[in-house]
């Protein structure tokens, strides 16, 4: 099949369609309408739903409702819509849903802008809303990305019950790029807890209320054991050029694009970097970061926000190695000259190796 | 007929499993409360039916959040107020069941205004049981959108207020306002002949679903003796003499002899008739390749940028060059200027057109830049990398280019295309130009996209004349001046 030439937003509703998504339920905003626009446009040829709802509440409320029926079903926004599905994302989390729901980051706090930022990494990876949850979260930095990704957030979704994000940028969301359509899923497996208003269904209950502390806790615990099984089968990630990296360049979605050039021109300059990209944001990849901390001098965290991905980071190293780290916000992408001089700076300056101890002033990098 | 009075409806539960404690044949409600009532009634009317098997009801957050100890149906437990948003979800994936969306006061003209409001004025073919009582029971007692002026809560210690709280929210006199439901009903349960309108709303109310007629919504007047801090019956008074009086009961809205809309079944696709549907393109074209021209060293990986004024086609023009790339079996990128500037104003966009994969779509050394109007030149003649390529629409722009490390083209591309009689395609007289210049993919290539990128069929001559006009002028000035083409010509 030969290729597409389509926007982020557009391929990630041929990717939910290809799933076999049934209905979308979403609320315009910048950067993410084309997303709704393509659902608009798709759902109703393929014998789908599609309802713009009257609010990003009621967009995540209805995905709750056909989710609990069994449907494979979708939403999408930016920000300050995510913010308002927050509420809804954790009942599906308690509620165990599967629904995909993907975030085209723009620039905030606020209202902010419409430009491109990674600074709702801590509301989505961390988990906006109230409890003891998390959800899984895929990075696609290229538009076959977006549809790809959503295709396996809607197999995640349901292999673990539980809502999926998709979380890209402006940037991704807009941009257009070549895409080839995968192949169709054919079968979807069927759900034994859906409440599809069947006779055979009829003694299941969708719910995330457990008035007893007890049961409570215990579902709180069933929920983190299915977290840790996340953690250790799903963590996916893309490596380039890190076997004898010295440093390594951190960051994902557009940024990581950006790195990947950064890597290339600080090879020819003789500088061994190397780009380790996590894909999945949680799961986040800590056992290749603890891998290449054995040879690497230094992780060096670039995102679009004041710093939320580096947390991880650090969490993951633990103080084995410096984590140096270089943000822009308020939409700016920063560009390959502009990190290719911080590293130049971090190449002749390697610490060595063993009895490191950093300085929290020393991990932002000023212009 | 005494048995039969004393028996549970076949639609509840025979003994509710779900509730904790040891006591699993009553409800938890309160002696006195009018939900064990209304959920009877319900139940009694999804027995008359025959739809238990494939009725849905929805639990709010309330007092009633437990309303799925009790029906022996699907249950689902919904966010605060969120009801009519979740039953919208589940009665558009299966058409076929019947959607209860219960709820109380605070549940639904409170926090859940939205969700309802617009459930329905879509007309969802759902049935909503609102049980107003005045106050919010589950949380002790607070004042809820329905409580009334003087009444006395616990968040309106000193009675409601007009000028602190406003009136009283009445439900089906707002909701009666909008075109789609087709029943709109307020009843009470406070002795037994209004209960028996109560059953008899209840029961219209799911006859409605059963019939495909719409949206039907009964607001049901209801004690809360221990909310109120009244005796049970003393509550059945108050709602006789007090709450009746400021929510009057009846009728509001009625549509129901009206003809109905057959639902249309969900036709299904196969997974390859979907592939087609969503590839947009016929077989032909999904096949159609280019290949790539021989280019010269210093025209290959262009990195591009495109700037003009809105409505010059910049964003079309770098999608038609990406889109050359692509068939072209180029690695390839386009990235807008998106927001509020695309509708008016200036728009740029960023292609990379590369023989390998593409790290950074950003174009900020720039390889190619393409000048539609002035201020584009003014603000990116500096990013041009040097022995870059910058093109210049010299019918706009009044000013030769001021670096001297840069190869130029001066296309008069607007003058151009008002000769032909359409001055919006002087982007792609600036198409033909680059093209020329830098072969980067063959003519073939672009006119083919063309054709298939443009939507307007009396453009598709027109696009073809002139984009042979700009490769005309550049060719032809090479020749004239028998070298490259750096000169200012205006």
């Amino acid at each position: 099949m030969a290729k597409l030439f389509l926007k982020g937003n557009e391929a990630v509703i041929r990717g939910a369609i290809l799933a076999g998504c049934k209905s979308y339920y979403g609320y315009p905003i910048t950067p993410a309408s084309e997303i709704a626009e393509a659902a608009a446009k798709f759902f109703p040829l393929v014998g789908g739903t599609f309802l713009q709802a009257e609010s990003e509440v009621g967009a995540i409320n209805m995905s709750y409702g056909a989710a609990s029926a069994g449907q494979r079903v979708m939403t999408a926004s930016s920000g300050p819509g995510i913010s308002l599905k927050q509420e809804g994302i954790s009942y599906a989390a308690g509620s165990e849903l599967p629904i995909v729901i993907v975030d085209i980051m723009r620039g905030g706090p606020g209202l902010g802008n419409i430009a491109p930022e990674q600074s709702d990494y801590n509301q989505i990876v961390k988990g906006g809303g109230h409890g003891n949850y998390k959800l899984i979260v895929l990075a696609p930095n290229c538009g076959q990305e977006m549809c790809d990704f959503t295709m396996l957030a809607f197999e995640l979704a349901d292999k673990y019950r539980t809502p999926v994000v998709v979380l890209a940028d402006g940037f991704i969301g807009q941009m257009m790029e070549p895409v080839e359509l995968p192949d169709p899923v054919n079968k979807i497996p069927t759900k034994n807890w859906q409440v599809d208003g069947t006779k055979e269904t009829k003694n299941n209950l969708i719910s995330s209320i457990y008035l007893d502390e007890n049961d409570l806790e215990e579902h709180n615990i069933k929920l983190q054991v299915k977290y840790r099984k996340i953690q250790e089968t799903e963590a996916r990630f893309e490596e380039i050029q890190t076997d004898d990296a010295e440093i390594i360049l951190m960051g994902y979605g557009i940024v990581s694009r950006v790195l990947q050039t950064v890597v290339e021109e600080a090879r020819e300059e003789g500088i061994k970097a190397g780009l380790l990209r996590p894909i999945t944001l949680f799961p986040f990849p800590k056992d290749i970061i603890n891998k290449l901390c054995d040879r690497a001098k230094v992780f060096f965290v670039c995102e679009m926000s004041n710093g939320q991905m580096v947390d991880d980071v650090r969490l993951a190293l633990n103080g084995k190695c410096p984590v140096k780290f270089y943000g822009r916000m308020g939409g700016i992408v920063p560009g390959t000259q502009e990190i290719l001089n911080k590293v130049r700076i971090l190449a002749t300056s390697l610490p060595a190796r063993g009895n490191y101890t950093e300085k929290l002033s020393e991990t932002f990098i000023k212009i | 007929m005494i048995k039969d009075i004393l028996q549970k409806p076949e639609s509840f539960y025979k003994e509710f499993y779900r509730k904790s404690g040891s006591n699993k044949l009553t409800t938890h409600y309160c002696p006195g409360c009018g939900h064990g009532v209304i959920h009877k009634l319900i139940a009694e009317a999804m027995d008359d039916f025959g739809i238990s098997n494939k009725s849905v009801v929805i639990s709010p957050v309330g007092c009633s959040v437990f309303a799925y100890y009790y029906f022996d149906c699907g249950n689902i437990q919904a966010p605060h107020g969120r009801a009519p948003a979740v039953a919208t979800g589940v009665k558009r994936a299966i058409p076929g069941s019947i959607v209860i969306s219960y709820q109380g006061d605070g549940d639904l003209a409170g926090i859940g205004g939205n969700e309802i409001l617009h459930a329905a004025n879509r007309g969802e073919n759902i049935s909503v049981f609102f049980v107003n009582n005045a106050i919010y029971g589950m949380t002790g007692s607070q004042m809820a959108p329905t409580t009334l002026i003087g009444q006395k809560t616990t968040t309106t210690p000193y009675g409601r207020s007009i000028q602190n709280e406003g009136y009283p929210i009445k439900v089906c006199e707002l909701l009666a306002t909008l075109e789609a439901p087709v029943y709109i009903e307020r009843v009470a349960i406070s002795d037994t002949k209004n209960v028996m309108k109560a059953r008899k709303a209840i029961r219209k109310a799911l006859q409605n679903q059963v019939e495909n007629k719409g949206f039907s919504l009964v607001e049901i007047l209801s004690p809360c003796p221990t909310g109120w801090g009244v005796k049970p019956t003393e509550a059945k008074k108050w709602i006789e003499e007090v709450l009746s009086k400021n929510f009057h009961l009846g009728i509001f809205k009625d549509k129901t002899s009206e003809p109905v809309a057959l639902l249309n079944e969900a036709k299904k696709f196969d997974p390859e008739e979907i592939k087609k549907i969503i590839g947009e393109k016929n077989q032909n074209e999904q096949d159609t390749k280019f290949s790539k021209p021989d280019v010269k060293p210093k025209y290959q990986n262009p990195r591009i940028k495109i700037s003009g004024f809105g409505g010059q086609g910049i964003l079309f023009l770098g999608q038609l060059l990406s889109k050359c790339a692509m068939i072209s079996d180029y690695y390839t990128t386009w990235l807008p200027s998106y927001g509020p500037e695309m509708r008016g104003g200036t728009a740029n966009c960023q292609v990379n057109i590369s023989n390998k994969r593409i790290g950074s779509p950003l174009v900020t050394e720039t390889d190619v830049l393409i000048a539609m109007n002035l201020p584009s030149l003014d603000k990116f003649e500096n990013d041009v990398k040097k022995d870059g390529l910058i093109l210049v629409n010299s019918s706009l722009i009044g000013r030769n280019v001021r670096r001297g490390d840069v190869e130029v083209l001066y296309v008069p591309a607007t003058r151009i295309a008002d000769e032909i009689g359409n001055t919006k395609v002087a982007n792609i007289v600036m198409l033909g130009a680059y093209i020329a210049q830098t072969k980067i993919v063959s003519n073939d290539c672009v006119l083919y996209t063309t054709n298939h990128s443009v939507k307007k069929k009396e453009f598709l001559k027109v696009n073809e004349e002139v984009f042979r006009r700009g490769m005309e002028y550049v060719i032809s000035y090479k020749r004239k001046s028998n070298k490259e083409f750096d000169t200012v010509i205006f």
